[in-house]
């Protein structure tokens, strides 16, 4: 269990209720550096509810969400502001349903993402209004980066077209372009492969494999197609009820049956064998 | 063998471009018709002479009228031929290459117009001087040169939140208020310049501008509008009920007239005329009054250019696609949106103090709402975010009814006691409703991208969002 020794991200008894509904309950989990952890589970298990209080758009009602950085000092994400999640805690994440700036071109959409390191390099809009400063050394290095993760996810050719024109593949692999172009040591994807043809996939499995690789990213995405967890991750959560059921490695997931049980149900006349295989 | 598609056109039949005597009997037919419906309606006027009553004709209105409609259906005939044309006709280039986009409409602005209007409005007095021979001629006309490039300059503020940043802000004029009654109260109580002024004008706007925006921040489309349609009406009704300050409703007089740099402009020894040795006139002040508007109007424009290119400016346009993922990405949405009221607010104060400068006098009744639904309609009658569609709001709404009070030949058609000043907002109604069908976003509603790699391509209004409050 190499995610318990070097956690990136430390899940502790969070519970998040709406009201009545209990949306997560309960739940602690770890993620470790450097490797891809997926969160799976059935509709409306309460992943996405997980992700909003990672990155800051819900308050948790209890619990604990603990970045550990690399040098070892750790920041509690529930306690920072939305946008300081992204800046000082360096978590990106992309959305169920994209939310590019469709209005905006594609290249302006990556720069946007650099908005707090030039804000600084344009000394907060003062120097930059009056030219002076290193503001346009600063924007031609942030086109490079740009221009960086736009051939990685080949985009190169459409950098100048907007971003709502791009089909939808493009859009979600821009979507993560976006996101890791804000520099991240933790990126949080929200079904990256939701709505890709097989063949866009693949290439989504390359891609997330890349950034690993090549920017010591971890990553932690919610999915539902199975080629992609099973191929690319190093550990899975399974949640079903907003309960933590079964965590382990893809191989120990795939033979849970509680895992089955929650995905595919259970025969009636079954129940009570599989209660008692699972314990319940 | 022809494809079946080019059949059609080889059979004889190539579609006419426009039937004339067809379009001409038809018009006269409706023509005819209304002739007929304006006898019992328009052709007779009771009057009453006394005790008696009788008819006077009106033939020359039934003429005008018929004649309305005459022209209306022959235009209608021939839009719907060239239409039609168009249509039947196929472009050689249609489908079988690559589709060349045509330049988007601010591109074709863009090419001529911008230095277009630019010189226009350099060269403006002078070019009034030569048409109305005259300084005194020229007078009214530099009178309304003025009042354009004030509400330019507000429009192109306003811009900056509603355009740029999408939040619809309908009392923009409390901070237009704010910068009048700062140089109106400063230069009378301390007796400070007005270029001293200014910048207090400004950043106090600025400041009030900040003031909105805190308890506003989390609130979106109508809510928002509601808001700030009521701070608007707050700052007026204060200027109006705090009398020990602003004299309330009776406003302030004899605010000190602008000055060329410490030279007033007076026929004195030590005025402008005699520092420079020419003769005085009245209109130098004018002139110098223009220029200011300009340099002020162009200053807003530079700046917000500028913006645009800043991180802060694409950060604003960012939020008005996607409040929620520029959270994601580190924004401070709260700032970001602060600075936006700030710096609008900031131009509205300078617009407001030049306002002041101008008057002489302000008075609370010069800044109610209809100001605001004003610049607001010029904003997005111009088109949202774009400054020279802006620009050209301004002009038209601004302008574009001054043109009625020349358009005294009507009188001569509908009677002495017509006056076309009175369907100012008839028009005006019209005109939205014309724009609110064919142009919904705006005259040039096209966003230009701030960045590009290769080549700049205009972006279509159909993927850029309005923002959401």
């Amino acid at each position: 269990m190499r995610w318990l020794k070097d956690p990136i991200l430390d899940v502790q008894h969070l519970t998040m209720r709406f009201g009545g509904l209990v949306a997560i309950n309960d739940l602690s989990f770890m993620a470790g550096r450097g490797d891809i952890t997926a969160l799976i589970g059935p509709n409306g298990a309460g992943k996405t509810t997980v992700f909003n209080c990672i990155t800051g758009f819900y308050k948790p009602t209890e619990g604990m969400i603990a970045l550990r950085k690399p040098d070892g000092s750790h920041m509690l994400l529930e306690r920072l502001p939305g946008f300081s999640i992204n800046w000082k805690a360096k978590v990106a994440r992309t959305f169920q349903n994209i939310r590019l700036f469709s209005g905006m071109t594609v290249l302006e959409n990556l720069l946007v993402a650099q908005h707090n390191s030039l804000m600084i390099a344009s000394g907060f809009t003062f120097l930059g209004v009056l030219g002076i400063g290193g503001y346009r050394k600063a924007e031609r290095e942030a086109i490079e980066r740009a221009t960086y993760w736009l051939e990685k996810i080949d985009l190169i050719d459409r950098a100048d077209d907007p971003a709502g024109d791009l089909p939808y593949g493009a859009q979600r692999r821009l979507e993560i372009a976006r996101a890791m172009c804000t520099d991240p040591l933790l990126l949080c994807l929200d079904e990256p492969a939701a709505g890709l043809n097989p063949r866009e996939s693949l290439l989504l499995n390359e891609l997330l494999l890349s950034i690993r690789k090549d920017h010591g990213t971890s990553i932690l995405l919610i999915e539902h197609d199975m080629s992609v967890v099973m191929e690319i991750s190093d550990h899975v959560v399974v949640l079903d009820y907003g309960t933590k059921i079964s965590d382990g490695t893809p191989s120990e997931i795939r033979n849970d049956p509680r895992v089955i049980a929650a995905y595919l149900g259970v025969a009636d006349e079954e129940i009570e064998q599989v209660e008692a295989e699972i314990g319940a | 063998m022809t494809a079946p598609s080019t059949i059609a056109a080889d059979d004889g039949s190539a579609p006419v471009r426009f039937d004339l005597v067809a379009a001409l009997k038809d018009s006269l037919k409706a023509g005819a018709i209304a002739f007929g419906l304006s006898i019992p309606i328009l052709a007779f006027k009771t009057e009453q002479s006394g005790g008696d009553i009788f008819l006077r004709p009106r033939w020359g209105l039934v003429a005008v009228f018929v004649a309305i409609i005459f022209g209306v259906r022959l235009l209608q005939h021939a839009f719907h031929a060239t239409k039609a044309y168009r249509l039947a006709t196929p472009d050689a280039h249609q489908a079988t290459e690559f589709v060349h986009a045509e330049p988007s409409a601010f591109q074709k602005v863009s090419r001529f117009g911008i230095p277009f209007f630019l010189g226009i409005a350099i060269s403006f007095p002078f070019l009034i001087y030569l048409i109305q021979g005259g300084l005194d001629q020229s007078r009214y006309w530099v009178d309304l040169g003025i009042l354009i490039l004030t509400y330019v300059m507000l429009g192109w503020g306003l811009n900056i939140v509603v355009g740029l940043a999408g939040l619809l802000d309908l009392g923009y004029v409390a901070f237009y208020a704010v910068g009048a009654y700062s140089y109106a109260l400063l230069s009378t109580t301390f007796g400070l310049s007005f270029w001293v002024c200014l910048p207090l004008a400004g950043i106090l706007a600025a400041f009030w501008g900040i003031i909105l925006g805190f308890p506003v921040l989390r609130l979106r489309g109508d809510y928002l509008a509601i808001v700030t349609l009521a701070f608007g009406e707050i700052v007026r009704l204060v200027l109006i009920n705090w009398t020990d300050l602003t004299n309330g409703g009776a406003g302030i007089s004899s605010i000190p007239r602008a000055t060329f740099f410490g030279l007033p402009f007076s026929s004195g020894e030590d005025g402008f005329a005699a520092f420079f040795g020419i003769e005085y006139h009245g209109m130098q002040r004018m002139i110098f009054l223009y220029y200011l508007i300009l340099a002020l109007a162009l200053l807003t424009n530079f700046v917000t250019m500028r913006l645009r290119k800043l991180p802060v400016g694409r950060a604003w346009e960012a939020l008005r696609e996607d409040e929620i993922a520029c959270r994601s990405l580190g924004i401070n949405t709260t700032n970001t949106k602060l600075t936006a009221f700030a710096i609008g607010a900031m131009f509205g104060g300078f617009a407001g103090s030049f306002f002041a400068v101008r008057q002489g006098f302000v008075s609370p009744e010069s800044f109610n709402f209809l100001e605001s639904a004003i610049i607001l309609a010029i904003v997005v009658l111009g088109g949202m975010g774009s400054q020279i569609g802006v620009a050209i709001g301004a002009v038209v709404l601004v302008g574009g009814p001054e043109i009625l009070r020349n358009l005294g030949f009507l009188s001569a058609v509908f009677g002495e006691s017509f006056d076309p000043n009175e369907y100012r907002l008839l028009l005006f109604g019209m005109g939205m409703v014309a724009m609110m069908v064919w142009r919904p976003r705006g005259l040039i509603s096209e966003r230009q991208p701030s960045v590009f790699l290769k080549e700049s391509k205009a972006i279509s209004s159909s993927h850029v969002k309005e923002g959401h409050g």
